[in-house]
């Protein structure tokens, strides 16, 4: 076990790779040599080897504008907006799209008018696992009013996997529903009921929505959780709900409240109704005297 | 009317847990043994059919007893070895597991308290020497880790605690963390912000900072990584008491993070400093608080990207890595920006799983998985830190 290990990191030392300059595609290659190495050299050579580093410039700056590595934040930041808008358009209680990978970027000032950013990311489909490339453009308003990001986005296959079979028994069985439905999604232990998990699922979907029209180039959206689901009457045919939930923003590191009353049904998808956001209480907190 | 007439006979001392209702449903009835042989009489005489369902009521009560014992005994091991490291524990337990550590291993491991929180609770460090000796400080070179500063990043603590027993199974076996701790001293401190933690665990899951109280606001607590003395002031901390990122009155003024100033400034001789965090994947160096890159920021990020790559070797879990100020955003007051202007060369930031799907909640059964492959870049940089002494 123990030479296991040395020889392991034998194979890291003797790796190539070029992380900190900016993308090109044989670099890209080469990180994903360096990432799952999969030759063994015959003989270790760690003990007594002064450099086991290979040294290599490093970007300095944050690149802003013109070609993004893509492992900083402008492009990551981006390319998270592409994941809600893609979960907007194609999320359903079984398909949640998250964001793999940004393989590139670029950005650039539009005179007056905001920073548009291209992307070449991969996403992922949470319950397929199945990963997809798609080429996506981002653009971030600028001006004192808080607008609401554009995005156009083109992926290889979605939408695509028949969840049809199991939207529609989703559908049925809670289309009559009468039972409350009382859900703290995750629970603490990160916890989820695999019957529950498709309402999860929807919230993550519904979220998108708000997390779409509130991201900028400053923030970086997530669900935390799903702290309450009330399901409303069925109306036109639509699954309606009433869904308080906890998105977490990483640059403040704040955990937002937000409800949001939408409707689903297979065919039509996730339909918003109201988003409000919702205090931040304090009541819990003692009144501080001093 | 026949089972009626046996409730009437109170002499037996009938304890009915299902009456007669209705013609054709049977009764449950208990019996004390006392009695058992004539209510045997009366219901043959009276032609009434009976059957016994449990034989002997207490032998049964003492076997749920029995089992309720065990179960409680599970919850609460007697050794390490018995702890559940894929669950997610209590302040308590972490401390009792802490306790037994130190028990089971008198060579090899200690407890250090180097302070307390602001609600008083101990600041718990585990020093694993193997120079253990009753005077205060040897002064070996030192390896520091810190898990739970921000106390909402549950997987932290949960692998802190794997960490806490890897190492002293390790060593011995391992040849690369042997040879470390036959020359280094490795300290860890678990529990890093234990108010915040209780109150995840009591009150909201959500809670990241301290619970120190803010004059003059009903808002509570500081941010334990803005707080530290570097760049302190600075964009990329907030000076709301209300804010996640609330910087604090001034520089230390959380007794969480002077206690480890003050340890670690008194210590003198660390080599390596890592801060652990989650969630995001990603393994940062110094500055957040400045764009000016580090002066070994070649080596910091070769180390940083060999780190990760050792990482992914075990699930594929991909990070990125480079400085905190390119890779993630300017953050002011930060932890490792402070050890590394201390001198503390190889001082490193680990933002563990996951990029956002179940974030700060990450499922129990993740923790191991985690730890196992934090644990291989954690060698990566101990190792290192090892063979390239300064």
């Amino acid at each position: 076990m123990g030479f296991g290990i040395i020889v392991f990191l034998a194979v890291i030392i003797g790796v190539l790779g070029s992380p900190g300059v900016t993308s090109r595609p044989e670099a890209a290659a080469s990180a994903d040599v360096s990432a799952h190495p999969n030759s063994v050299p015959e003989t270790p050579e760690i003990f007594g080897q002064e450099k086991v580093l290979v040294l290599e410039e490093v970007e300095e700056d944050v690149m802003m504008t013109g070609e993004l590595n893509p492992n900083q934040y402008p492009a990551q930041r981006a390319a998270k907006v592409v994941q809600h808008y893609l979960n907007t358009c194609y999320g359903s209680p079984y398909r949640v799209i998250g964001l793999n990978r940004v393989h590139s970027g670029n950005a650039q000032d539009v005179t007056d008018s905001g920073r548009k950013f291209q992307l070449e990311i991969s996403v992922q489909d949470f319950i397929s696992n199945k990963t997809e490339k798609c080429s996506a453009e981002v653009f971030f308003p600028s001006g004192g009013q808080q607008r609401s990001p554009q995005v156009h986005a083109s992926c290889e296959e979605l939408p695509k996997i028949n969840t049809q079979a199991q939207e529609e028994a989703l559908y049925q069985k809670y289309k009559t529903n009468q039972s409350r439905l009382s859900a703290e999604l995750p629970d603490s232990f990160g916890h989820i009921d695999p019957d529950m998990e498709p309402l999860w699922h929807l919230g993550t979907v519904a979220s998108s929505f708000i997390m779409l029209n509130e991201s900028t180039e400053n923030t970086l959206y997530n669900m935390a959780q799903v702290a309450n689901i009330t399901q409303l009457a069925t109306e036109n045919e639509q699954l309606k709900f009433d869904y308080h939930i906890l998105l977490h923003e990483m640059v403040s590191q704040e955990i937002i409240h937000w409800k949001l009353l939408f409707t689903w049904s297979p065919p039509a998808g996730v339909k918003v109704l109201q988003m409000e956001q919702l205090p931040h209480s304090h009541h819990h907190e003692p009144l501080n005297t001093r | 009317s026949l089972v009626k007439g046996l409730e009437d006979k109170s002499e037996f001392e009938l304890d009915f847990w299902r009456d007669a209702t209705e013609v054709d449903t049977p009764v449950d009835v208990r019996v004390p043994f006392f009695s058992l042989q004539s209510v045997k009489m009366y219901l043959e005489s009276q032609g009434i059919e009976y059957s016994t369902i449990i034989e002997d009521l207490q032998v049964m009560l003492d076997m749920e007893q029995e089992e309720m014992d065990s179960a409680a005994r599970v919850a609460e091991p007697r050794n390490t070895d018995n702890f559940d490291f894929s669950r997610y524990h209590t302040i308590n337990e972490i401390y009792s597991f802490q306790d037994m550590l130190v028990a089971e291993n008198p060579n090899l491991v200690s407890k250090l308290v180097i302070g307390q929180s602001y609600q008083g609770r101990p600041l718990n460090v585990l020093k694993r020497s193997t120079v253990l000796s009753h005077f205060s400080h040897s002064n070996r070179p030192a390896i520091w880790i810190d898990t739970g500063i921000h106390s909402r990043e549950w997987v932290t603590q949960a692998s802190g605690t794997w960490f806490a027993k890897k190492i002293v199974t390790d060593y011995g076996r391992d040849p690369a963390l042997t040879a470390i701790l036959n020359k280094m001293d490795i300290f860890l401190e678990i529990v890093t912000n234990p108010d915040g933690f209780y109150f995840t665990h009591n009150n909201n899951r959500m809670w990241r900072k301290t619970r120190s109280p803010n004059p003059g606001s009903n808002c509570v607590g500081v941010d334990p990584n803005r707080n530290w003395d570097a760049g302190f002031g600075g964009a990329g901390a907030s000076g709301n008491p209300c804010s996640e990122t609330y910087r604090g009155p001034r520089a230390h003024s959380e007794s969480e993070v002077r206690s480890i100033v003050d340890f670690v400034k008194s210590h003198g001789n660390f080599k390596a400093f890592v801060s652990i965090h989650a969630y995001s994947q990603m393994l940062l160096y110094p500055y957040g608080y400045t764009n000016t890159p580090v002066k070994d920021q070649a080596e910091l990020h070769a180390l940083a990207k060999k780190a990760i790559t050792d990482l992914a070797s075990l699930y594929g879990t991909r990070y990125r890595y480079g400085s905190i100020i390119n890779t993630i955003y300017q953050a002011s007051g930060g932890t490792i920006d402070w050890t590394y202007n201390q001198g503390i060369k190889y001082s490193y930031t680990f933002e563990l799983r996951d990029t956002g799907r179940y974030g700060f909640i990450l499922p129990a059964n993740q923790i191991i998985p985690t730890a196992r492959e934090t644990w291989l870049a954690l060698m990566t940089i101990m190792d290192h830190t090892f063979k390239n002494p300064y």
